[in-house]
């Protein structure tokens, strides 16, 4: 359905949202809340309005629904070091009861936030005034029960638990576990095992640095729990190979149960052969029959049941590929790239640059390139598909490799898990964006 | 070529090398001390420092005495030397670039 028509799609765009640098998009299990982080450590929280009976044009639209401060920036005296309040991860816990939760990391801590609302307020005590002062006993006269009364929504975000401590290096992802007791939390060289209740304590599960650090190869730039079996996870490293690990086989998991890794021709190889290589980001499809691996030029999709090479593999932007030397020189070749699937499955996205993002369908091999921008679109206007022209003869509404703006980077997208609705980030904005609803 | 998954991979791939290479040629005719390959331990020590920024204890804590001794308050905080004068906030720390990361384009 998006990718049908050549001249235009059925994408709308929506909404957007002016912010500090956004970090982390994530949308809740139900899609009814979208989540974003931002360098200045900050939440913002968007709720998706009821569906209006008589407006058939569109679902709900996104309003902002809670904002507070998550991480503050902090100092760690031992190393001299500034500890950056940047929002790296959010993930959401599945609803259990009227409040919502989700965590939130930076470099270091890791924290659960209960966000919760309060619609109604207790009204008529009998010793305290409305505005809380005290009344003096020796004037009540008469006894009252006081009673709730319905108020103005009031959305509380709080912090519930604080895991810190616990990383030396800085925290690239978390992820919660098909139990929904456990998570797990990742940085450059280790990964660690918590209890959502208990804070002082965690388990390393993977440990890959060396007793002496000459001899480091790689490092781990990401890592994800199995969305059904809650004893098996993966990482990802700077080597391009993915991991699978299995926690029945040992406390350490240090031994791979499965590695996945793509033959390269060694004739092949050059400088930039394995930065390029680095996985900046891996999702288990919502089966959880495969996962996604996104590096530098292309999206790949593996069965989990076979480690020697991908199964599928989407190319975002090969035309960069003859520009690989400048790209190194301005340190855009390590940006890391996240991906998402949609909710059947059947479509993965990722961003790239120049504002621009891609989809591609997995079943119909179609794909398309789509940019989020604010001159371009005005709210509910149909978004047009965008091509860049690598080499040859530009075609009229073509960009050319040359003309692409590099700091215009997307980075991190994410898709409602029902609907056909995507968020989008740029730098500084937020973009929603929906298929027409006939 | 845009999209799809990888069918004639030998012919995609010989095509695709040419590119990476003369890009290679160009980088190291820039940069003729650059090392034969980008990883290694050096190379990721400096990815796993990449962006950490280096604050001074020391003077914070300095200033945060001097502050407490001053009888007058400061003409107001220099927002360039961070060091003696005044408490320096998160945001007034300049970002000092690490000791121990050499450029990568450095031999």
């Amino acid at each position: 359905m998006w990718l049908n028509q050549e001249r235009s799609t059925d994408i709308l765009f929506l909404f957007g949202y002016t912010a500090d640098i956004i970090s982390t998009v994530e949308f809740n299990h139900s899609g009814e809340l979208l989540a974003t982080g931002d360098k200045g450590g900050r939440v913002v929280i968007f709720q998706q309005e009821q569906e209006n009976k008589t407006q058939t044009h569109s679902r709900g639209e996104y309003n902002v629904y809670s904002t507070f401060q998550s991480h503050e920036p902090e100092f760690d005296y031992l190393k001299s070091l500034e500890i950056e309040e940047k929002i790296n991860k959010i993930r959401w816990l599945p609803q259990k009861n009227a409040a919502q939760f989700l965590l939130s990391t930076n470099d270091k801590t890791i924290k659960l936030w209960k966000i919760s609302e309060r619609d109604k307020r207790p009204e008529g005590y009998n010793l305290k005034e409305e505005d809380g002062r005290y009344r003096d006993p020796t004037t009540v006269t008469t006894l009252r029960v006081p009673v709730f009364r319905p108020m103005d929504l009031m959305v509380e975000a709080s912090p519930r638990r604080i895991f810190a401590n616990a990383h030396t290096y800085h925290i690239n992802s978390i992820s919660i576990n098909s139990d929904y007791e456990t998570y797990l939390s990742a940085d450059d060289l280790r990964i660690n095992l918590w209890h959502l209740e208990i804070t002082d304590r965690s388990f390393n599960i993977v440990d890959i640095k060396p007793a002496n650090m000459e001899e480091l190869t790689e490092v781990i730039t990401a890592a994800e729990f199995h969305p059904n079996s809650c004893n098996t996870f993966v990482y990802s490293s700077s080597k391009g190979t993915i991991r699978l690990c299995d926690m029945r086989a040992s406390a350490l998991c240090d031994r791979h149960s499965k590695l996945f890794e793509e033959p390269e021709d060694p004739s092949n190889r050059s400088f930039f052969s394995e930065i390029i290589s680095s996985i900046s980001d891996v999702k288990f499809s919502h089966s959880g029959r495969y996962m996604m691996t996104r590096d530098y030029l292309s999206v790949k999709i593996w069965d989990l049941n076979m480690e020697n090479r991908p199964v599928e593999t989407y190319q975002v932007h090969e035309y960069l590929r003859s520009k690989l030397c400048s790209l190194y020189e301005n340190d855009c070749i390590f940006d890391k790239f996240e991906c998402c699937w949609n909710g059947s499955d059947s479509v993965v996205m990722t961003g790239s640059y120049n504002n621009f993002f891609r989809m591609f369908d997995r079943n119909t091999k179609r794909d398309i390139t789509l940019e989020a921008s604010r001159e371009n679109n005005k709210p509910r206007t149909v978004l047009k598909p965008r091509k860049v022209c690598a080499s040859g003869k530009r075609k009229k509404d073509e960009i050319s490799v040359d003309s692409l703006d590099f700091n215009k980077k997307i980075l991190h997208t994410a898709w409602h898990p029902k609907e056909n609705i995507i968020a989008v980030a740029t730098t500084n904005n937020l973009y929603i964006f929906q298929d027409k609803v006939n | 070529r845009s999209g799809g998954s990888g069918g004639g991979v030998d012919t995609q791939e010989k095509e695709g090398i040419l590119p990476e290479r003369a890009e290679e040629a160009k980088l190291k005719a820039k940069y003729p001390s650059l090392g034969q390959k980008p990883g290694g331990s050096d190379f990721l020590m400096k990815r796993l420092q990449k962006g950490q920024k280096y604050f001074d204890s020391g003077d914070y804590n300095m200033a945060k005495a001097k502050m407490k001794n001053k009888q007058l308050p400061s003409a107001g905080p220099d927002k360039n030397s961070v060091t003696g004068d005044h408490i320096p906030t998160p945001q007034d720390l300049p970002q000092r670039k690490s000791s121990l990361v050499t450029s990568k384009l450095a031999g």
